[in-house]
């Protein structure tokens, strides 16, 4: 079992937990991840490392409320216990030798983006922090990310929050201003990141994205996080879950993301209405 | 006067129109006066062939001796003097192969059902005996086992028999390995796993679940900074292949590992599950293995209609001749001599169908059978919205790519010498790690002949 010693809403749909695992926190780095299960007889589920106190041995994860687990998971607060919580699995982020880069964050998917950004500054490269959300009210981490970041641009879809449009405008200006990358780190929805690396490919800037698909093990025991990379089938959770972003198969990625979508729609309204119930 | 019957006496099953439909146990085990009346035909051949067919030597005659006398925790103390888990293999070793293989009632008519009395007399013991077993003293020596599948359990179990500290770990929220993750209910229930793990905990072993050796501490550390004198490595042939045909990445392709770990891990089958499956229509099953046989008969109580597809013919099936028949008696349809070229799908990229080719035998390959040959222009559809590959698992990489000087063979098997020790000092390693997917009962012949080599190594 493992507790939870801090709990922050980050905005309505996203909540940050600071979990006690002091083996896991002992070795964690960027853009590796753990799977968790909330409950005895929960579902296992990936969730990329937010943050790590190696003192302290704990570390976070932020996670959005969109299914029937992670509806689960934020009912629990500070003191309660997860069931499980394993890691750290995948790969660190490769950030040696890397000057000057683009970080691009879209949605929840910049809690992933900040420890990456925060690790480039902390070896002297130059940051450019480009996140976007849908409105004012779902920004996230805007201090965090502006604390490590030479650049920041705030991006959403209405206007409510920063420049109003999609990180990829922002980016393309970017490029287009002179703006020399050795490399684009973009983490967010899989159509993010495709139009990312759409963009990128045409100016010839190296991308990095974190693939964050189905999986159960995260060992590379089951294989259901398989996707096509370069044209050969790869497994995000040990060859990943980072990838060159211009040879990822998008499309397929998309799909079978969606693979359970209808049962977890299904399985998620029943269990906010056993929450429900409970309260009353 | 033995019972000079040439046939076994008979188990009783579920009915396989009912138990298709459950994942209840098929095997219900016999009676006592079933198990007596099987135990009358053993000869008590006095050179004992049984017994050098049997991976662990369990000493089949004096066991079966004590179940004639109806003396049956008798029975089974002899059975635990080499085996620690007799409730397990006594379902799901392939005795025929083995220890019934050697037996001189063979020779005329069917052997003695040793592994139907090894079941009875486990089933026995875990029902009515109260007693748990001793922590022996301790002799202050810690050695960490990973991964606690059969042959990880049986090296802990005889090492801590043996006095010493024992912590097993565990990548999963949950020990037994393939016992739990792999194999069905319905061949072997897993309260069955859950006792024989309480017994060694009994024993003083510890177990770590939800650690990932190699990613979360290395082999060099547990012996370093954890002061760990010995290490047994036990990870299994975690990594599952697939075919690289057109397709394999669609929705509702899934790899048997996958497949199977969400039905018995995860308990997805059950109603209120909180991990998904989907629940195919028509299910084609790729492979002619035992896990071939468990995903079929999964899907099927799932309510599909299952098509296994084979590229051989039955004579070549490599599955348990029992398992092949409780499958077909299910309702499971066997398409031999057929292999996939490809799978298809809808635009929102689920399976609909796959595309098969006609095969037929010949000349005999390296390993001696027929080499399945295509036959042009007999490609033909099965409709299919489940497709599972279960066409063999490798040795997980996790182990060797963070142990520096751990030595492999080409197919990733971790290189020991026959007594299970690696090129790495004082790690040892055994199981399906070192050979690739074989059975539960030869891992855990490698588990204990590892236990035996870790102890003479720790008292040189």
């Amino acid at each position: 079992m493992f507790k939870i010693v801090d709990k922050k809403v980050l905005n309505p749909t996203v909540t940050r937990i600071d979990v006690y695992a002091p083996f896991v926190a002992k070795k964690a780095q960027a853009g590796q991840f753990v799977i968790l299960r909330a409950t005895e007889d929960g579902e296992r589920i990936p969730l990329t490392v937010a943050d790590y106190d190696r003192e302290k041995g704990t570390v976070a994860v932020i996670f959005q409320i969109v299914g029937a687990t992670t509806y689960a998971l934020n009912q629990l607060n500070v003191g309660d216990y997860i069931a499980d919580f394993v890691g750290p699995l995948g790969n660190a982020t490769h950030t040696d030798g890397l000057k000057k880069v683009a970080v691009v964050g879209g949605g929840v998917g910049c809690a992933i983006a900040y420890p990456v950004a925060k690790k480039l500054h902390e070896q002297g490269c130059e940051v450019h922090s480009i996140v976007g959300f849908r409105c004012k009210d779902l920004v996230i981490l805007e201090d965090e990310f502006k604390a490590v970041s030479d650049k920041y641009v705030l991006m959403s879809d209405d206007g409510t929050a920063g420049t109003k449009g999609l990180v990829t405008d922002a980016l393309k200006q970017l490029i287009e201003n002179g703006e020399n990358y050795d490399e684009v780190i973009a983490i967010g929805p899989v159509i993010m990141m495709k139009f990312i690396c759409k963009l990128t490919k045409e100016y010839g800037v190296k991308t990095i994205v974190s693939m964050n698909p189905v999986m159960i093990d995260g060992t590379g025991m089951c294989g259901g996080c398989r996707l096509t990379v370069g044209g050969e089938t790869k497994f995000a959770c040990v060859d990943g879950p980072e990838f060159d972003g211009h040879e990822v198969d998008f499309d397929e990625a998309m799909k079978r993301g969606a693979s359970y979508k209808e049962w977890e729609r299904h399985k998620y309204e029943e269990t906010c209405n056993l929450f429900k119930k409970e309260v009353k | 006067m033995p019972n000079m019957s040439l046939k076994k006496n008979p188990m009783p099953h579920q009915d396989a129109d009912v138990r298709n439909k459950n994942f209840e146990e098929v095997a219900l085990g016999y009676t006592i006066e079933q198990a007596v009346d099987e135990a009358e035909r053993c000869l008590n051949c006095k050179h004992k062939p049984c017994v050098n067919g049997c991976p662990v030597m369990v000493h089949i005659p004096e066991f079966i001796a004590k179940v004639k006398e109806k003396d049956f925790e008798g029975a089974y103390q002899i059975i635990a003097e080499s085996s620690s888990l007799p409730a397990v293999c006594g379902r799901v070793c392939p005795q025929e192969s083995q220890c019934e293989k050697y037996c001189v009632r063979a020779i005329k008519g069917e052997p003695v059902g040793i592994g139907r009395l090894e079941r009875f007399v486990a089933d026995y013991h875990n029902a009515n005996c109260k007693e748990k077993p001793v922590k022996p003293e301790s002799n202050g020596k810690k050695v960490a086992v990973i991964g606690s599948g059969p042959s990880g359990l049986t090296c802990a179990g005889d090492l801590a028999k043996k006095g010493y500290e024992v912590t097993v770990f565990e990548a999963f929220h949950l020990a037994g390995g393939v016992l739990v993750y792999g194999i069905p209910e319905f061949r072997l229930p897993k309260t069955i796993v859950q006792k024989e793990i309480d017994t060694l905990k009994d024993l003083g072993v510890k177990i770590e679940t939800n650690m990932v050796i190699g990613k979360v501490i290395s082999i060099e550390e547990l012996i370093k900074e954890y002061d760990f004198k010995a290490v047994f490595v036990g990870s299994g042939a975690g990594l599952p292949k697939f075919m690289n045909i057109p397709g394999e990445n669609l929705i509702g392709v899934y790899s048997a590992n996958e497949f199977l770990t969400r039905i018995n891990l995860m308990k997805a089958y059950k109603e209120d599950a909180s991990t998904p499956i989907i629940h195919g229509k028509k299910v084609v099953v790729v492979g002619g293995g035992n896990v071939a046989m468990d995903a079929a008969r999964c899907a099927k109580r799932l309510g599909g209609d299952v098509h296994i597809v084979y590229r051989r013919t039955l004579d070549e099936l490599p599955a348990r001749k029992e398992e092949v028949e409780h499958a077909m008696e299910e309702g499971i349809i066997f398409d031999l001599l057929t292999n996939p070229v490809g799978i298809k799908g809808n635009e929102n990229g689920w399976v609909n169908a796959v595309t098969c080719i006609k095969m037929e035998l010949g000349e005999p390959d390296a390993s001696g059978r027929r080499r399945p040959v295509e036959i042009n222009g007999s490609e033909f559809d099965i409709d299919a919205d489940v497709v599972i590959m279960a066409l063999g698992t490798s040795p997980n990489p996790l182990i060797k790519a963070t142990t520096e000087g751990l030595e492999v063979n080409k197919h990733g098997g971790i290189i020991t010498d026959e007594n299970g020790a690696t090129s790495v000092q004082a790690v040892y390693a055994g199981g399906d790690a070192v050979t690739g997917a074989a059975t539960v009962i030869l891992a855990m012949g490698a588990g204990k002949t590892a236990a035996k080599a870790i102890d003479e190594y720790l008292n040189k």
